[in-house]
């Protein structure tokens, strides 16, 4: 697809409050590109409920309902009972970040996504909560300092919520990151147009304040996430299983860089040792093995 | 005695509940509380606090891991705010019909929509219904005392009812003073190990705790409401606990922040402010300058708020003209919720004071000295126009 094929129009505004380089209003940018005007956000508690700015002002041009940290995919599904109770329609989207969705929003998002309520459920995910100040989540790394995990670094993996979502038998589960908006896109429009169920993306959003690196650096390091394997893009649509973009060319470990590219450029595992990378190398391959049985289940 | 350092409010929180030796703490963050649970989880990577942290998935499950740990006999500590208390509300009832001394660090911010992250109180007197003690403290040297005197109430075998200690948000949890901090071993005697009322981790002695109880008493066997009813008991009996711990820590450590309320020149006073959390504080500024005018005014700070202390604003409110309670908070279709406590304690009363209440600074909205002596005028001409009964007004809203 080329540049001039994407819509002009903005939904996501300049201006707004995010930190220079922040990975997550870069994806929201596409986001709302994808999705387009005849859609309405759900919002929990994050980053996002900050950068979208200060009353009366807003830098998201579609209507936006902010709703309590547990509570989003559960008002998603009211809005989406009221649009069929009007005979209305329009895209539900909504947009929570990694500790409203794997964490105390994960009980809300599985009952929509069990009663296949007809909605887009979009993760962004910059492995921690940043709101508040940077504290693990569940998908905080192996190995990163946050302000609860101060001194040693989170002693647990990431969760692996896509695995999870595509447990609930969903249409359309994605996986993306900032720097690669063409594939986000494309994921986007996919999820747009699978109406009738729930359509689920995770998108790793890379957080220059939370994970200590220059804010220029965002997209390397989201790229560098991929290329490492530490991050797999990849689709499951009805059931089937697609890696997509520079994750295609990776099943073999031989063509992914060492996770050490993508863990030296954050200060967030600066202090790591030489077994904590391997602790996390070991874990990216396991994460392969994974992946390679559900390419070959095609 | 102790160590001085210069701390917020959180980390005071943070530092008492590592001299209280709390042996499981359960934590969520949210602002502005953050910084407590934070600090606790440096302070246990440097090895320099000995205690299980669990970093829990939501404020549900924060209060949940405190009551598993409370009745497997650990003693637990947890902090919160605003929304992050609102989520815990089914666990507060939990804790408190489980009679488990739980103590909770909160401080006190406004609730959403629209989100606001500022001083309001609405966040733990909307929790007053579901059997905790309260604690509102003005500084950050109270709050550090008061956590651990909690404990000591929370866990007496005649009260054995969990106890929040509420600071302002901003005000108190991000703002630096000066704070004695007591070590572990300072505080043992004051503090003995933690006694569970029951202990399931106990395998040789087997109990099966919270079957169904039936509404009525059968045989032997009482009812739900006599256990609901002891939970009365604990409460009230925890009035003499709370002034007990208060006088014995003052013999101890030398400190003494008021039992259930903090009276402040009210002996000849004719109108008399009450306040709780920094207002209290500001309020006895206010005094002062007023004093040194002339005017006959003291302030109450209402520094337990359940067990609430009828008793007294009964007897303060024989001595004044007027009440005026200051309420952060409203109950909306009513009035600000300390005021309709106060009014009730003085129902029957032959010759009652006038109370004004005021709701202010909702929100974080600033409270200024100049604000408070305002009401104090207020009240002062109310008596010249000789006004009786209950008044209720907000304060300072745009378009005043
Ligand atoms: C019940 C409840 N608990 C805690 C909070 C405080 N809080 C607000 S945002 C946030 C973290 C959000 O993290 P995440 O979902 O990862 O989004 P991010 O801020 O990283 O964008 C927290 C803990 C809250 N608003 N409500
Ligand atoms: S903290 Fe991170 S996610 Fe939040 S606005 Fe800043 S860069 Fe974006
Ligand atoms: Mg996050």
């Amino acid at each position: 697809m080329s540049a001039q094929r994407y819509p002009l129009e903005e939904y996501f505004y300049p201006g707004n409050a995010s930190c220079p380089g922040c990975g997550a209003t870069m994806a929201l940018r596409w986001v709302l590109k994808a999705l387009g005007k005849k859609s309405i956000m759900v919002v929990p508690a994050c980053c996002t409920s900050v950068f979208m700015g200060l009353y009366p002002k807003s830098a998201i041009g579609i209507p936006v309902l902010n709703i309590a940290f547990a509570a989003a995919a559960a008002a998603a599904s009211g809005i989406v009972a009221a649009l069929k109770a009007r005979g209305k329609d329009a895209t539900v989207l909504v947009w929570a970040g990694d500790g409203g969705t794997v964490d105390i929003g994960i009980q809300a998002l599985s009952g929509a996504a069990e009663r296949q309520t007809d909605f887009i459920y979009i993760c962004y995910d910059n492995e921690a909560y940043m709101n508040t100040g940077i504290q693990r989540s569940g998908a905080t790394p192996y190995g990163a300092i946050t302000t609860t995990t101060p001194i040693l670094g989170k002693r647990e993996h990431k969760k692996n919520m896509p695995r999870i979502m595509i447990a609930h038998d969903i249409p359309y589960v994605a996986t993306a990151t900032s720097g690669y908006p063409h594939d986000l896109f494309r994921k986007v429009k996919k999820a747009k147009e699978k109406r009738g169920a729930t359509r689920y993306i995770h998108i790793l959003a890379p957080c220059p304040p939370g994970w200590r690196f220059d804010s220029k650096l965002t997209v390397k390091i989201s790229r560098l996430a991929v290329r490492t394997g530490m991050w797999v893009l990849y689709e499951v649509e009805d059931g089937k299983f697609r890696l997509t973009g520079p994750s295609k060319a990776l099943l073999d470990p031989e063509k992914r860089l060492p996770v050490e590219e993508y863990l030296k450029l954050q200060g967030r595992f600066s202090h790591l040792t030489r077994e904590d990378i391997e602790e996390i190398q070991r874990w990216v391959d396991r994460q392969w093995e994974l992946i390679s049985k559900m390419v070959s289940k095609e | 005695m102790g160590e001085v350092m210069i701390l917020t409010g959180n980390y005071s929180a943070a530092y008492a509940a590592k001299a209280a030796r709390v042996q499981v703490v359960a934590a969520y963050p949210i602002t502005p509380q953050t910084s407590i649970v934070e600090k606790i989880a440096e302070l246990i990577e440097r090895g320099e606090m000995k205690c299980e942290y669990v970093r829990v998935e939501s404020e549900h499950s924060a209060m949940a891991a405190c009551i598993g740990a409370s009745a497997a006999g650990a003693r637990a500590f947890t902090a919160t705010s605003a929304h992050g208390l609102a989520y815990m509300h089914e666990m507060l009832h939990w804790a408190a019909g489980a009679r488990l001394p739980i103590v909770m660090a909160v401080i006190n911010r406004a609730m959403g929509p629209p989100w606001n992250i500022w001083p309001d109180h609405i966040d733990s007197l909307s929790q007053r219904d579901t059997g905790w003690i309260q604690f509102y403290v003005e500084s950050n040297q109270e709050f550090f005392d008061t956590i651990i005197q909690a404990y000591r109430v929370a866990e007496d075998p005649e009260v054995r009812m969990p106890a929040m200690v509420c600071g302002d948000g901003f005000l108190l949890s991000h703002t630096y003073q000066p704070v004695h901090v007591l070590s572990e071993k300072e505080v043992e005697e004051y503090l003995p190990p933690y006694e569970p009322p029951f202990d399931i981790s106990d395998v040789d002695n087997p109990v099966t705790h919270g079957n169904i109880v039936l509404a009525e008493a059968v045989g032997t066997q009482v009812g739900y409401m006599e256990y609901r009813y002891l939970m009365q008991v604990g409460m009230l009996k925890a009035k003499d606990k709370i002034k007990k711990a208060a006088d014995d820590f003052k013999r101890m450590f030398g400190r003494y922040h008021g039992a259930l309320v903090e009276e402040y020149r009210t002996n000849d006073a004719e109108v008399v402010m009450v306040s709780m959390g920094t207002l209290a504080a500001q309020a006895k500024y206010v005094v002062d300058m007023l004093r040194e005018q002339g005017y006959q005014v003291g302030s109450v700070k209402l520094r337990v708020y359940r067990p609430f202390p009828y008793e007294d604003f009964i007897r303060i409110g024989r001595r004044v003209k007027v009440l005026v309670v200051v309420d952060r908070n409203a109950s909306y279709g009513y009035c600000g919720i300390s005021a309709a406590d106060i009014a009730a304690a003085l129902y029957g009363e032959k010759n009652p004071p006038l109370i004004m209440n005021f709701i202010v600074g909702i929100g974080g909205r600033d409270v200024t000295p100049d604000m408070q002596a305002e009401l104090f005028m207020r009240a002062f001409k109310a008596l010249e126009e000789e006004k009786e009964g209950f008044i209720c007004e907000w304060v300072g809203l745009k378009g005043d």
